[in-house]
């Protein structure tokens, strides 16, 4: 097999790519995760695959590894169209993948892991094994210590083992799923180090990240999926003729849309003298958020936002924007700094409290947090308000109040549910963020944060969304919009403020010059206005 | 992380296993997925009876002749289901709210102990009427105070409590046993054992019969557990806190304080049913009684689902399987544990009925 797959790719060339994606469609419930994407890997050449979180690489790799199948669309492996339909089969059609996510046993030795992968009648071959990682590893240009624990090993030596394992049969395509996410900056340079000896062996990799300047460094080749879609695709040629400046101006056009100066044209026809003249709601100065492992840092992060105002948060995903929604919120200890609503300090009171004066967070995280699946839609909307009047009296339920309440909002927020008794897991994306909507608009909100609030919804959805954030900061509710969509921060908000490494490194008027200067900040080229 | 045993199980908000495009009503479809495991499990048991050259029908004859028809073995029944009813509610507070207590049966010895050896002091100076009380007042404060280390390793480490309340199952055995031996110890016998509660001061019995009103104090507390499960803010805050810690946090629960209320109050229930065994059947404790309801019941409250008034019934199934069972192994010349090869038969057949009915419900989701 493997010696076949070989004289394969000496035979076709350099030219010929070996795995072409052809206009593959993949969805879920409520979500295109994959919208006609076609792109096609070379042998010898490092394309690197960029998209912010959601964009749609994780589901384009769970197809290319078998895990998934394209609800349309299909592969092609050395030129025959071919259905990658299990795992097993992608390994047998030469294509490895180390995944963002560890999968060894941290508690046996390096030796162990790899012959973990053999069929169970067989003997365990210690120096067939042995022999095969030492072919490998002077292939990578590394050195493994084959009979350690794994877990001792350090990170950047675990993904070495990771990439061994998935070259293990002579594969001949190899995907790097967020492979630098946990690594140190010198464990990035090894692996920059690895990739460079794969390529010249001939080894076609796909390397997918959400960070611009990696793709660039590594990338011989870019792409770019935004929203589900394949937005743009530099070549070898065009990346070398471009540098490596020009390139990254390109590519921040491509993630962050050309499409929406219209909503900057929008607002500036808006009236923005009421917003100034409002007071300001929501003060934050100074804040700080504790933070767990692993997590980034919140820090020394200000601003104000005045009644009816949207205050737009952008930023690459990831860079400490949940933290600060939870820290906002209530749900996560502020280290330092205030925190204030209408002038009083709130930074002491607990989720309840905050809640109860006017302060809201609708979360991103809908089914993981934001609701209790197999509770009903009523109950659900009332999560916040368990053993309130009147929906409890002396601590016992009035399920006619439940209902009625749940019956009100329901309609007020067009819910589509069977009925309020429905557990909500079983409603679609797109209303279970209505209920939420419902849940945190109801009962005088003063201050809302909203965090992503249309990521994963449907076209409808999202305007259905957009709308009610929209009405709500008309009516003189203080607006938090956090979201990584710059279409959606640039349509809806007065200001913005971008994150970058749990600061807040620039907030700017959202002017026809917003789009540029934002996108900038984003990526930490832009200089805090 | 909290263990599963509140995401996969139906709450009383849960349409889990709901008869919806089978037409029947979703009480009854509960009923007939609790019973066909039974059903299943006896005829088993009976091809098994039969392999073994044994009649199944004088069997299941026998255990029902002994543990409902004769008027003894009812009362026994009867007599029975007081502890095991309690520990199911101990048990629903638990599950409910998502977390693993597997230390009941610490905490059941532990308190019948301590309320043997408390009572049979204080009747020497008070009458019965207030001693009794006492009793059950301390056995469930002893309870609850032997769950205090894994409760509090639970929610502020997140220390994984199956393991913590089953070492401290180990651990409140053990001090049960040094108890009786040592410094509760009734000097007057050879066998180690408490002083006795003598039957005129035990819990008054039912209109003449051996049925002591312990059964009536566990069928009480199991209704009010449901109750307080089911429509009170509280079990639905501890609901929520079981069905999805994380969102109990985001509507600003206090997790934290909530594991150690649940945490007591189940301990607080499995150690009042220890007092209620004592201070209604036996009067004293031997150091060789360990009855381990424990792991007996908790199949039983998944069964049920939990929910309070399903528990009643199969305690009274199960206690008249254990009480009938003894006479009826003994007359078919079999050990006395065959019973449990039948609690083992419904076991799996539950968790294969479980799993087809999920299946199910998946299959037509999609």
């Amino acid at each position: 097999m493997t010696n076949s797959l070989q004289a394969a790719t000496a035979e076709t060339g350099a030219k010929e790519p070996i795995v072409v994606v052809d206009g593959v469609t993949k969805r879920f419930p409520g979500v295109v995760a994959n919208d006609d994407v076609s792109l096609s890997i070379y042998p010898g050449e490092v394309q690197a695959l960029l998209g912010e979180n959601g964009a749609g690489k994780s589901t384009l790799i769970a197809m290319l590894s078998g895990m998934l199948q394209p609800d349309a669309g299909g592969m092609r492996v050395r030129g025959e169209a071919t259905a990658i339909s299990s795992p097993r089969r992608a390994l047998e059609l030469g294509i490895g993948t180390v995944y963002q996510h560890p999968t060894l046993v941290p508690t046996l030795t390096v030796l162990e892991n790899l012959m973990l992968g053999a069929p169970w009648h067989q003997r365990m071959n210690r120096a067939a094994t042995r022999r095969r990682l030492a072919e490998i590893s002077q292939m990578l240009g590394i050195s493994l210590p084959e009979d350690a624990t794994l877990g001792d090993l350090s990170l950047g030596q675990q993904q070495q083992v990771e990439i061994v394992k998935a070259l293990w049969r002579g594969e001949q395509v190899l995907i790097l799923d967020e492979a630098t996410a946990m690594l140190t900056p010198k464990g990035v340079e090894d692996l920059g180090q690895v990739i460079g000896r794969l390529r010249d062996a001939g080894i076609a990799i796909l390397f997918i990240t959400h960070k611009l300047n990696e793709a660039v460094r590594f990338g011989d080749r870019v792409t770019v999926l935004k929203l589900g879609r394949k937005v743009g695709e530099l070549t070898p040629d065009q990346l070398a003729a471009l540098g490596e400046d020009q390139a990254i101006t390109q590519i921040v056009d491509l993630m962050f849309g050309t499409a929406s100066s219209e909503g900057a044209d929008e607002l500036a026809g808006r009236d923005k003298s009421r917003l100034v003249e409002g007071p300001v709601i929501l003060s934050v100065d100074g804040l700080a958020a504790a933070a767990g492992p692993g997590e980034p840092t919140v820090t020394g992060v200000a601003f104000q936002v005045r009644a009816g105002e949207v205050f737009g948060i952008a930023g690459v995903d990831g860079n400490g924007q949940k933290q600060l929604a939870e820290a906002l919120a209530g749900q996560r200890r502020i280290a330092a700094g205030s925190l204030s609503l209408k002038g009083e300090p709130i930074s002491g009171l607990s989720v309840v409290q905050r809640q109860r004066a006017g302060l809201r967070y609708v979360t991103d995280d809908r089914l993981g947090e934001g609701t209790v699946g197999n509770f009903q839609v009523g109950l659900n909307l009332l999560l916040k308000r368990i053993g309130d009047e009147p929906f409890w009296r002396n601590g016992t339920i009035r399920r006619r109040e439940v209902e009625r309440h749940a019956r009100t909002l329901i309609d007020r927020h067009d819910v589509r549910t069977p009925g309020p008794q429905t557990p909500i897991g079983r409603l679609s994306g797109g209303n279970i963020q209505k209920a939420l909507l419902a849940r945190e608009l109801d009962n005088a909100p003063i201050a809302v944060i909203y965090n992503k609030p249309t990521y994963g919804l449907d076209a409808n959805n999202i305007q259905f969304a957009r709308r009610a954030i929209r009405e709500q900061a008309d009516q003189g509710v203080a607006t938090v919009l956090i979201s990584t969509d710059l279409d959606e921060i640039l349509e809806l908000s007065d200001r913005i403020g971008v994150m970058l490494q749990g600061r807040m490194v620039g907030i700017v008027d959202n002017d026809r010059d917003a789009q540029r200067r934002v996108g900038e900040l984003m990526i930490g080229v832009g200089a805090a206005a | 992380m909290t263990a599963d045993a509140g995401t996969n199980d139906p709450t009383p908000t849960s349409a889990g296993l709901s008869g919806q495009g089978t037409g029947m009503p979703e009480w009854l479809v509960r009923i007939v997925l609790a019973l066909v495991p039974i059903l299943l499990a006896l005829i088993v048991g009976a091809a098994i009876l039969l392999l073994l050259g044994r009649d199944p029908i004088s069997f299941y004859v026998n255990i029902v002749r002994r543990g409902l028809i004769s008027w003894i073995g009812l009362q026994e029944t009867i007599t029975r289901c007081a502890p095991l009813i309690l520990l199911g509610a101990s048990l629903i507070v638990a599950f409910r709210a998502g977390l693993w207590n597997l230390g009941i049966d610490g905490q059941f010895l532990l308190a019948a102990v301590i309320t043997a050896a408390l009572s049979a002091w204080m009747i020497q100076s008070a009458p019965a009427w207030i001693v009794l009380p006492v009793g059950m007042i301390a056995g469930f404060l002893v309870g609850a105070v032997w769950s205090l280390i894994p409760a509090l390793l639970k929610a502020y480490q997140g220390v994984n409590e199956i393991v913590t309340t089953l070492m401290m199952s180990f651990l409140g055995v053990s001090l049960a046993n040094v108890l009786i031996k040592i410094p509760f110890n009734d000097p007057n016998t050879t066998v180690p054992q408490t002083m006795t509660l003598v039957t005129d001061d035990r819990l008054p019995r039912l209109f003449g019969t051996t049925i002591n009103i312990g059964v009536v104090i566990a069928v009480v507390v199991i209704l009010v557990v449901h109750w307080v499960m089911t429509r009170t803010a509280f079990g639905l805050r501890l609901q929520t806190v079981g069905a999805n810690p994380k969102a109990a946090l985001h509507a600003g629960l206090s997790v934290p304080l909530l594991t150690v209320v649940t945490f007591g109050l189940s301990a607080g229930l499995a150690g009042l049913a220890g007092s209620v065994e004592i201070l209604g059947v036996w009067g004293n404790v031997r150091a060789d009684w360990n009855p381990g309801y424990g792991l007996a019941i908790i199949p039983l409250v998944f069964l049920a689902r939990f929910n309070g008034i399903a528990v009643i019934g199969f305690t009274f199934f199960f206690a008249m399987l254990s009480i009938g069972g003894e006479t009826a192994s003994r007359r078919a010349d079999l050990p006395n544990y065959f019973v449990l090869v039948l609690v083992a038969l419904i076991l799996i057949f539950m968790a294969l009925t479980e799993w087809l009915s999920h299946r199910r419900a998946l299959a037509r989701r999609a």
